[in-house]
């Protein structure tokens, strides 16, 4: 991992784009490394676009904002028309397919088109797209041992959610397998 | 790391309140500081302590005015439109020699303005608009950390100077997750017992009373003259900040809170192009530290001040400088938090930044 | 030697600051009187407001809090939560609780605070020299209302008692007034219940007082007592709006 990767992840509110981000800062922080989450917060995340940014660091973070992002999740077109021009030239844009049918021209050097919501049905919940999206950017980064997502996630929905760890562990192993199996993309 | 957990701001807050010892929270909803109140509305209730949700700003502030007359340790929280409505107790509690704990989350202003982060309150937190001859001592963090490490402290600090203390914060600090140790050590004062409190004379011997009104001229002029003793203990005492590359900078930039973690990634990007940029980070705004603006070299080429404001700190900058170098003043308003090339460019044409 | 009488040990030395013929002082008297008498005065904190009344934290001898205008109910409700064992008051003038401090203390009322306050109403703002309060009575003059009171101008008198009594946590209001010795003793005994229930966390009590104001009036003492029981009383009764510990036996 570089020293530093700034990382911008957006969709609709209700994609599960806040928790896809603060699964990357709770893992970070659990590898003992350097990890800052900042929303973007008020009414814009009921039903609008939602976003939220996450930098994972070697050595503590300074500034909370940042000009352009190493990596950037896109669950919707808004999303990426808004940060198409904001992603590193060498960086990496992961785009929900199923949404996203034309994204157009995007100037980093790795461009994954991930069919989240189809892959989501094909496992019975559309809710855990945002699990397949997380598992083919855990795979294209090597971001993370899958222990530590693992364990973060059992963390995360508790007790009270914990029937539904086995259908979010299969989203974010197919979405792995997306990426091993060499989801289209362009470099 | 091991210590450390990852927590959103306002809930660190909250909770580092907790840690402080709070009795009693009083608070009105307003964005972007919610997280506060509904995290401890819950682990208050858990802990037998009192936490309530008021009508207004205005009966929140007050809530704790009574609380603090009768001896309790107590706290509100707000954001810029919500902590207006409060100064009037402000004033109040400095007024009556009462201990509280406010914490402000700044928002774009004026009026309703916006939900994004501001420092647009540092007038209404360091001058204040409550009536009268006093000050809040006023801590301004940047980070999640020295957010809880302050607010750990501010009870106490409180207490000792039997004062309104506040913690000012930007909404990004109070809306960000970041790894945070709540065990971190605070530093021990003597506080001596509330003996002064109304809260029954079966707590004390003789009778209390808690007020601000004194309408001899001669007995309200010393009644200020004493509360002056205790502002100056308290800029004795209580002046904190923090110095960046300050050895022999080409620049100084003068920055606190969010803006300064901006200002750092900056003076990284500065130092790649081999200018000597160094940083004078008040935690204390007021009060305002003096002491570093005087040992700056008299070769460095002038003083910046980032805000995420329109220039209020600069005031204070002014002062200190007392005209020895030039100011340029570089600031983003309406709830944008600048990014650190906006400051590199701003030091590299400081020319027109100036403002003296 | 016998002593016939003496002053309450719920009222300080100090000598009242009240006008000649104003009834704040018989209701510091039967307030401080009902206090000592249910041996409450070493647990009860009361809350000063700003009024005529800003000085009775200098006059109750029990603990006392001076606060701003109008918000007497929040503090007290502030003090209360946090010391639930104590007895917590206000005593409020018809400006502070009725104009400015209306929401305070509608909300605390809401609520059902377990405080008592003592509302005193003489229709005037007596303290910054007798301009129109929302009591003051339809072509009453005032120094804001120089040609009386106005229904389309200034609005009605507002009946602060008859409001709260549609609230569900007042356990006890009544109307009273201090014009002569019956009605003294009838708010005697309403000043004290309104204490025993919060003694007994039944929950929010108030007792509304109707008082005189000569020198703002315009009026001799004599003539202020007689206004109130002719004309105020007219246009606010005296009677019990809300009684939990009756309502509880019916």
């Amino acid at each position: 991992m570089n020293d530093s990767v700034n990382i911008k992840v957006a969709g609709f509110g209700g994609q599960g784009v806040m928790m896809f981000g603060q699964m990357l800062a709770y893992a970070a922080t659990e590898e003992e490394l350097f990890a800052l989450w900042v929303p973007s917060y008020g009414p814009e995340t009921r039903g609008g676009t939602a976003n939220c940014s996450v930098i994972v660091a070697k050595k503590p973070i300074n500034s909370p904002v940042f000009q352009k992002a190493d990596r950037l999740v896109a669950f919707n077109l808004p999303s990426l028309e808004k940060f198409r021009d904001k992603v590193e030239k060498n960086g990496i844009v992961l785009y929900n397919s199923s949404l996203i049918k034309e994204p157009g021209a995007i100037s980093a050097s790795t461009v994954l088109a991930v069919p989240a919501n189809d892959v989501a049905l094909s496992l019975g919940n559309i809710q855990v797209a945002n699990m397949v999206m997380l598992g083919a950017f855990l795979e294209v980064t090597g971001m993370f041992l899958p222990a530590t997502v693992e364990h973060i996630l059992q963390k995360l929905l508790g007790e009270r959610k914990a029937h539904l760890m086995p259908i979010n562990l299969a989203a974010i192993a197919a979405g792995r397998d997306l990426v091993k199996n060499g989801a289209s993309s362009h470099a | 790391m091991a210590n450390k957990v990852l927590m959103k701001g306002n809930e660190a807050i909250a909770l580092a309140a907790v840690k402080g010892g709070v009795e009693a929270y009083f608070g009105y909803p307003i964005t972007p500081q919610n997280e506060v109140s509904e995290y401890l509305s819950k682990y208050m209730f858990e802990q037998g302590r009192v936490f309530l949700q008021a009508e207004s700003e205005v009966a929140a502030i007050n809530m704790v005015y009574g609380a603090a007359a009768s001896g309790k340790r107590v706290m509100t929280s707000s954001s810029s439109p919500g902590i207006a409505l409060k100064q009037e107790g402000i004033s109040y509690l400095a007024g009556s020699e009462l201990p509280a704990v406010i914490v402000s989350v700044m928002r774009g202003g004026p009026g309703l303005g916006g939900i994004q982060p501001s420092q647009a309150d540092y007038y209404q937190a360091t001058r204040g608009g409550g009536n009268g001859d006093y000050h809040t001592i006023v801590f301004a963090p940047e980070s999640i950390q020295e957010t809880v490490d302050v607010m750990k402290e501010a009870f106490d600090v409180a207490d000792y100077y039997r004062n309104p203390v506040m913690v000012l914060v930007d909404g990004l600090i109070g809306q960000m997750m970041e790894a945070v140790d709540f065990n971190r050590p605070v530093t021990k004062r003597f506080l001596p017992p509330k003996d002064w409190a109304a809260g029954g004379m079966n707590g004390h011997s003789g009778r209390n009373t808690i007020c601000s009104l004194y309408l001899d001229p001669y007995e309200l002029e010393a009644h200020n003259l004493k509360l002056q003793k205790k502002y100056q203990a308290a800029i004795q005492n209580e002046t904190k900040f923090e110095l960046v590359n300050m050895e022999d900078p080409d620049y100084v930039i003068v920055a606190y809170g969010t803006m300064a973690r901006v200002v750092r990634s900056a003076i990284e990007i500065l130092t790649k192009k081999k200018l000597n940029v160094g940083m004078i980070r008040p935690i204390s705004v007021w009060p305002f530290p003096k002491a570093p603006f005087k040992a700056i070299n008299r070769n460095c080429k002038g003083i910046l001040v980032c805000e995420m404001s329109l220039g209020q700190m600069l005031d204070d900058v002014r002062i200190m400088n007392n005209g020895a170098l030039p100011v340029g003043f570089f600031g983003r308003a309406g709830g944008i938090v600048p990014e650190p090339e906006e400051v590199v460019d701003a030091i590299l044409h400081f020319e027109q930044r100036r403002v003296d | 030697m016998d002593i016939k009488y003496q002053k309450s040990k719920g009222l300080t030395d100090k000598p009242l600051s009240y006008c000649p013929g104003c009834t704040h002082g018989i209701i510091h008297k039967l307030v401080a009187e009902s206090l000592e008498e249910l041996g409450l005065l070493d647990r009860t904190v009361g809350v000063a407001s700003v009024g005529c009344s800003v000085f009775s934290y200098e006059f109750f001898n029990c603990d006392m809090i001076q606060c701003p205008h109008g918000r007497a109910a929040a503090v007290a409700t502030g003090i209360k939560r946090t010391h639930p064992d104590g007895i917590v008051f206000t005593y409020q003038g018809d400006g502070d609780l009725a104009s400015i401090g209306i929401a305070e203390t509608i909300h605390a009322a809401n609520r059902g605070e377990n405080i008592t306050i003592i509302f005193v109403n003489n229709a005037v703002y007596g303290m910054t020299g007798g301009q129109m309060a929302p009591t003051s009575l339809i072509g009453q003059k005032t120094t804001t209302s120089p040609m009386g009171r106005d229904a389309h101008m200034h609005g009605n008198p507002i009946h602060i008692a008859e409001m709260f009594s549609q609230i569900d946590g007042v356990a006890y209001l009544e109307r009273c007034s201090v014009f002569n010795l019956r009605q003294v003793r009838n708010a005697k005994a309403a000043i004290k219940k309104a204490f025993t229930y919060q003694k007994e966390g039944r929950g929010f009590t108030m007792v509304e007082l109707l008082s005189t104001c000569p020198v703002n009036w315009g009026k001799t003492p004599q003539d202020a007592l007689k206004w109130v029981e002719e004309d105020m009383t007219k246009v606010f009764p005296l009677k019990v709006f809300k009684d939990a510990g009756v309502e509880t036996h019916e």
